[in-house]
């Protein structure tokens, strides 16, 4: 009994984790291709599937430690009342006369991030594969959280996920891919928000101050605008008159 | 310094506000010389647009010297003598390097917001509301220009302020609508609206070989501008425009119809009273009168080219006549880059001369007069400039 909810509770990493060798394939080109990923993961969880391709050499201490029945039973709790649902964001942009080279060496600096990405306040590089986020709310303190980076293939994806305690867990990727016909390199983030039990996604899009969406969306465009134009779009610091 | 700015339906006030500062490094900062009140102006007077907010500065067609310049913009110097097109624009994205420029990626910081309601951004615009970017505007005494390396264009010394500053606007968007109409020798093109715009449009469709211009409105001064660049006219308050324009083209309908009026065309009748209480109830935003009257009067096979701005929704198309009369439609803000220079060299050369359109030239203070005057249509007035 224990062991089969604990199953349930973990079910999206561990069944990716026993995913058969087509069930890895299509998980792979989902990731890799042009089709909307998250569609194509349906139920399962992006941190699990993304951990399975890395090959699950890395020790997760918040996915593979043993959960225990009371947990099993809040998880149930959970989906049954439709709580503590994951929020999931998938974004495409298409950056022009840059090679996907140049768009990875940027964004594998994660220190860059903040300058694209106006919520964060900071991040931190702590070793080569792991990080210090701090987030910003719009109202009380700020979040923080550690990373690690789960698969790291150079010029093409980056996947992370939050370590163990985080507040708001997440994971998500970054994939660069050239255009057909010289359109340019196609960015995609996709990202999976696990917000704390008794929290769903309205609250938690107001305790971010927008949604994770348009959090997502407006750091995709900012990060084009850099490498396009040189400089993101801005209109704070004009005049005007009394309002 | 002094600024032209928003308050509300009808309500525009000259105001102190500060002077504009580089944000970005493409910046630049312009010392206005010369500005103007555009149609496009009364939209946001008249309270279409819901994203206006109390106090923006307004006007997108302005020209002056060059005062300060951002640390990356080296083809530019300080004191060049220079006109700004009413699009902002990146000069390297996708769109602006098939010079499309109205269709910039990269300016408009609030293009989110439209891509709520319109799948995609166009981009940025001075003085034009928050869903174009919310970029104070440039009827001022100063203004902050974005992308001014490939923005900024430096026009020559021997024309008159009156004879560039339209090029910032209103010429190339007249002009840009005849391309539009994909005219060959011997066609007609059909023009709604004597505005501004309209007025242009009629001289560039000469200019781009059309035989006839017949053009619509029903204010005499602007009818007798019409005339006098070549048109013939209808007053549509005193004919039956659709009969009459098959008529005067042996039954086949003009080859192309542009619809230079946008989204307050004026209706007559019950289809007008329809509109208006449409609007009213916000079931519809925009007033498509002239769109309806110019598909249907457009000979099978033409074009309908659109400067006339919309914002929103329309109601009763006749997309029944459109298809199957085989029609194209062409449309959007004007890439006003990709005409600065063949139109310059058109004023040069002598081939028009764009300050015949000026009705009223008045000191910026006078602003709030000058909107009056030009959606009334009091005092024969056409079009304002007014002098920082
Ligand atoms: N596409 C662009 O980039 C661009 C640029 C500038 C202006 N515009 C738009 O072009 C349009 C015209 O601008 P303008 O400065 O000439 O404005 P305007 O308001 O001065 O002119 C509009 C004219 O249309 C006439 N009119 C109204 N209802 C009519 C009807 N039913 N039939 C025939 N004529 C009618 C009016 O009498 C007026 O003379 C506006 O919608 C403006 O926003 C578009
Ligand atoms: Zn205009
Ligand atoms: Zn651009």
């Amino acid at each position: 009994m224990e062991e089969n909810l604990s199953n349930q509770q973990n079910s999206a990493a561990d069944n990716s984790n026993q995913a058969s060798v087509g069930e890895q394939e299509r998980l792979g080109s989902l990731i890799a291709g042009g089709a909307m990923v998250l569609m194509g993961l349906q139920q399962r969880s992006l941190r699990g599937v993304l951990m399975s391709l890395a090959g699950g050499g890395l020790a997760y201490h918040g996915m593979a430690g043993k959960k225990s029945w009371k947990d099993a039973v809040q998880g149930k709790l959970e989906s049954a009342t439709g709580m503590g649902q994951s929020i999931r964001v998938e974004r495409t942009v298409t950056i022009q006369n840059q090679s996907p080279e140049t768009l990875y060496q940027f964004w594998r600096n994660l220190e860059n991030l903040p300058t694209v990405m106006k919520h964060l306040q900071s991040v931190t590089v702590t070793s080569p594969t792991r990080s210090h986020w701090v987030a910003n709310l719009p109202v009380g303190d700020a979040i923080e959280w550690d990373a690690e980076i789960i698969a790291d293939q150079e010029n093409r994806l980056i996947s992370w996920a939050s370590v163990e305690a985080a507040d708001v867990e997440n994971s998500g990727f970054v994939r660069f891919q050239p255009s057909s016909h010289n359109r340019g390199t196609e960015v995609k983030v996709v990202m999976e928000y696990n917000p704390p039990a008794g929290i769903v996604g309205a609250t938690f899009a107001k305790l971010f101050g927008e949604s994770p969406d348009q959090q997502i969306a407006d750091g995709l465009r900012h990060f084009k605008m850099l490498m396009e134009a040189g400089e993101i779009a801005t209109t704070e610091g004009q005049p005007h008159g009394q309002r | 310094m002094k600024a032209v700015c928003w308050h509300g339906t009808n309500q525009v006030n000259v105001e102190t506000v500060p002077d504009p500062k580089i944000l970005n490094p493409r910046d630049a900062i312009v010392k206005i010389t010369s500005t103007a009140i555009c149609g496009s102006d009364l939209h946001l007077y008249d309270g279409f647009n819901p994203t206006m907010k109390q106090g923006d500065i307004l006007g997108h067609e302005f020209m002056g010297e060059i005062v300060e310049l951002g640390s990356a913009v080296r083809n530019k110097q300080i004191g060049d003598r220079v006109v700004v097109p009413f699009t902002i624009s990146c000069g390297s994205c996708f769109f602006c390097s098939r010079d499309l420029w109205s269709l910039c990626d990269n300016s408009n910081p609030n293009a989110w917001m439209v891509e709520q309601v319109m799948g995609h951004s166009p981009s940025g615009l001075f003085g034009y509301s928050h869903l174009t970017g919310g970029y104070a505007g440039g009827q001022a005494e100063y203004a902050r220009v974005p992308f001014a390396d490939v923005g900024l264009f430096k026009v020559p010394d021997e024309l008159t302020d009156e004879q560039l500053l339209f090029l910032t606007d209103i010429f190339p968007t007249g002009y840009m609508a005849a391309e539009n109409c994909n005219i060959q020798p011997g066609d007609t093109v059909a023009v709604w609206g004597c505005g501004p715009v309209g007025q242009f449009a009629i001289r560039s469709a000469y200019l781009l070989g059309a035989e006839r211009v017949i053009a619509i409105d029903r204010v005499p001064e602007r009818l007798q501008m019409a005339q006098a660049g070549g048109a013939e006219t209808l007053n549509y308050d005193e004919t039956e425009v659709g009969e009459a324009l098959n008529e005067m083209t042996g039954g086949r309908g003009p080859d192309s119809v542009m619809d230079a009026v946008g989204m307050e065309a004026h209706g007559a009748g019950l289809e007008g009273f329809y509109d208006k209480a449409m609007q009213a109830v916000r079931m519809e935003t925009d007033r498509p009168t002239v769109l309806r009257q110019a598909i249907v009067a457009c000979r099978k096979g033409g074009t309908v080219s659109v400067p006339g701005v919309y914002t929103g929704f329309v109601d009763k198309i006749p997309m029944g006549a459109f298809m199957n009369k085989g029609l194209t439609m062409k449309t959007g803000q004007t890439h006003v880059h990709r005409y600065l220079k063949p139109l310059t060299e058109r004023i040069q050369k002598g081939e028009i001369d764009p300050s015949f359109l000026i009705t009223h030239r008045l000191p910026l203070e006078e602003a709030p007069h000058a909107y009056e005057i030009f959606k009334h249509k009091r005092d024969s007035c056409v079009k304002v400039v007014l002098k920082p």
